[in-house]
C-alpha cells in the first residue's frame, strides 16, 4: 500500500500530470487558454509515431515470439468482451437507455492511447521494462469493442446502423491505428539503425510533447465537464470510477495468463482500464447517432481519463509489481 | 452585371458524416459544393468547440448553390443522410453570376 501511495505521489507531481491539471483548471476557470486544433493534431501525430516506432524497435531488438500473437489475440478478445461487462454494470448502476449504455460500453472496451503513452512513460521513468509489442496490442484493441456495442443495440431491437463497408473502413483504418501500426512496422524494419537516425527527435522531446498534449487533454476534459454539468447521474459517475478498476483486474488476469513481464502486465491493465475518446466517439456518431455524445465523452474523458492518469496508473503499476514480483 | 436567382443550401452536420453526405449529394447529381470548418457552437446536444480536438469530432458546414428546380432532389438526398444526426439544414435565396454553372 505504501508503494502504491508513494508511486501515486510521484506520478501526481510529474510534469505530465501537472500539465493535465493546469489544463483542467484553466478550462474550469474559463481561462482563454486554448491549444489550436491543428497543433493538438500535430502533437498527437508525434506521440503516436514515437510510441509506435519505439515499440517496433523493441520488437526488432528482442525478436518476435509466440507471446506477441497470443497478446494480440488476448487484446482483441478483451476488447470484444469488456463492453459486455461495462454494459451490465451500466444497466445495473444507471438509468441510461440501451443505446446510450451500449455507446458508453464501446468506449470502455476500446482504449485510450494517451493513457497508454503516459503509462509507458511512467514505466520508463521507473526503469520497468515492458514488451515493445504492447503498442500493437493497443492498436488491436481499438476497434472490436465497437462491434460488440452495435451487437448489443441490435439485439435489443434499437436502431443501430448496419455495418457497411464505409464504416468498416473508417473503424479499421482510422488515422491513429494506421499511424500506430505503420510506425510500429517501420520500427521493426529499421531497428536500432533507424532509431539512431531519429533518436534525437523521438526520444528526448517525447516527455515535453506529452506535457503539452496532456495540457490540451486537460483543457478538453475541463470544457467537457463544464458544459455537460448535470448530464451524468451519480451512478454514471460511479461507473466511470468502477469500470476502469474492473477492467484493470481483467487485464491483470490476461497479462498473468500470457506470462507478460511486470511492465507488460501493467500496460495490459492500463489498456483494459482505459476508455477511448478519439476513435470510438466518431464511430458512434455514425453508427449510433441517437446515443448522447455528452454522456460517453464526459464519462470517458472527464471521469475515467483523469482517474487513470492520476491514481489508476500508479496503482496498476504497483499491483503488477506486487503480483509479478518485479 | 447580370445575376440569377439560385438557392443556397447550408447543411451543418457532424464531421464523421461529411463523406457520406457529400457522396449522397454527388450521387444525386449535385455538381459542386463547398465544405467549411465550423469553429464551435451550441444546440440541443450542448455546447462544443473545435479547439484542441484531435479526433474527427465537431461539425462541418456543407454549402451548395443550386437552381431552384433542383432543390427538392438535393434536399431528399441530404435528408436521407442527416435525418438521424445532429445538425441544421437551411435554405436561403441568393443571386449568382454565371447561372450555367449551377
Amino acid at each position: 500500500m505504501h508503494d502504491i501511495l508513494s508511486l501515486a505521489a510521484d506520478n501526481l507531481l510529474s510534469p505530465m500530470i501537472l500539465c493535465f491539471a493546469l489544463g483542467l483548471f484553466a478550462a474550469l476557470a474559463r481561462s482563454e487558454l486554448t491549444v489550436p486544433e491543428a497543433a493538438a493534431k500535430a502533437l498527437s501525430i508525434y506521440l503516436l509515431f514515437a510510441i509506435g516506432f519505439k515499440g517496433g524497435v523493441a520488437v526488432a531488438d528482442h525478436g518476435v515470439d509466440g507471446r506477441l500473437i497470443s497478446a494480440l489475440l488476448a487484446g482483441v478478445v478483451l476488447s470484444f468482451a469488456l463492453p459486455f461487462v461495462a454494459f451490465g454494470l451500466l444497466r445495473g448502476m444507471t438509468r441510461l437507455s440501451i443505446t446510450d449504455a451500449a455507446a458508453v460500453a464501446a468506449h470502455y472496451g476500446s482504449i485510450s492511447i494517451v493513457t497508454f503513452v503516459t503509462a509507458a512513460s511512467v514505466l520508463t521513468s521507473q526503469g520497468i521494462a515492458s514488451e515493445g509489442y504492447m503498442v500493437a496490442v493497443a492498436a488491436a484493441m481499438e476497434a472490436p469493442a465497437i462491434i460488440s456495442a452495435l451487437w448489443l443495440v441490435s439485439r435489443a431491437g434499437s436502431g443501430a446502423q448496419r455495418m457497411d463497408a464505409d464504416l468498416w473502413r473508417e473503424i479499421l483504418l482510422n488515422g491513429s491505428i494506421v499511424l500506430l501500426v505503420g510506425s510500429f512496422v517501420i520500427g521493426i524494419v529499421t531497428g536500432q539503425d533507424g532509431m539512431v537516425r531519429i533518436e534525437s527527435f523521438i526520444v528526448s522531446p517525447f516527455q515535453g510533447v506529452l506535457c503539452l498534449f496532456l495540457l490540451d487533454m486537460g483543457l478538453v476534459a475541463g470544457r467537457g465537464l463544464r458544459t455537460s454539468r448535470g448530464v451524468l447521474t451519480l451512478g454514471a459517475v460511479a461507473f466511470g470510477f468502477v469500470m476502469p478498476v474492473v477492467g484493470a483486474l481483467i487485464g491483470l488476469a490476461a497479462g498473468l495468463l500470457l506470462g507478460l513481464s511486470t511492465g507488460g502486465v501493467a500496460l495490459m491493465m492500463v489498456l483494459a482500464a482505459s476508455a477511448s475518446y478519439i476513435a470510438v466517439p466518431a464511430a458512434m456518431r455514425v453508427a449510433l447517432p441517437e446515443a448522447n455524445p455528452s454522456v460517453y465523452l464526459t464519462l470517458s474523458l472527464g471521469v475515467t481519463f483523469p482517474f487513470n492518469l492520476t491514481l489508476g496508473i500508479p496503482a496498476y503499476v504497483a499491483i503488477a509489481q506486487a503480483v509479478t514480483g518485479g | 452585371m447580370q445575376t440569377h436567382i439560385a438557392k443556397r443550401v447550408e447543411i451543418i452536420i457532424e464531421a464523421p458524416m461529411q463523406g457520406r453526405l457529400t457522396d449522397a449529394l454527388t450521387r444525386a447529381g449535385v455538381t459542386g459544393y463547398t465544405v467549411l470548418p465550423v469553429l464551435g457552437g451550441s444546440g440541443r446536444s450542448g455546447e462544443w468547440t473545435r479547439e484542441g480536438q484531435v479526433g474527427r469530432g465537431g461539425m462541418v458546414a456543407v454549402v451548395c448553390l443550386i437552381r431552384a428546380e433542383r432543390l427538392d432532389m438535393l434536399l431528399d438526398a441530404a435528408f436521407a443522410v442527416v435525418e438521424r444526426h445532429i445538425g441544421v439544414v437551411s435554405v436561403t435565396e441568393c443571386e449568382v453570376l454565371r447561372a450555367e454553372r449551377f
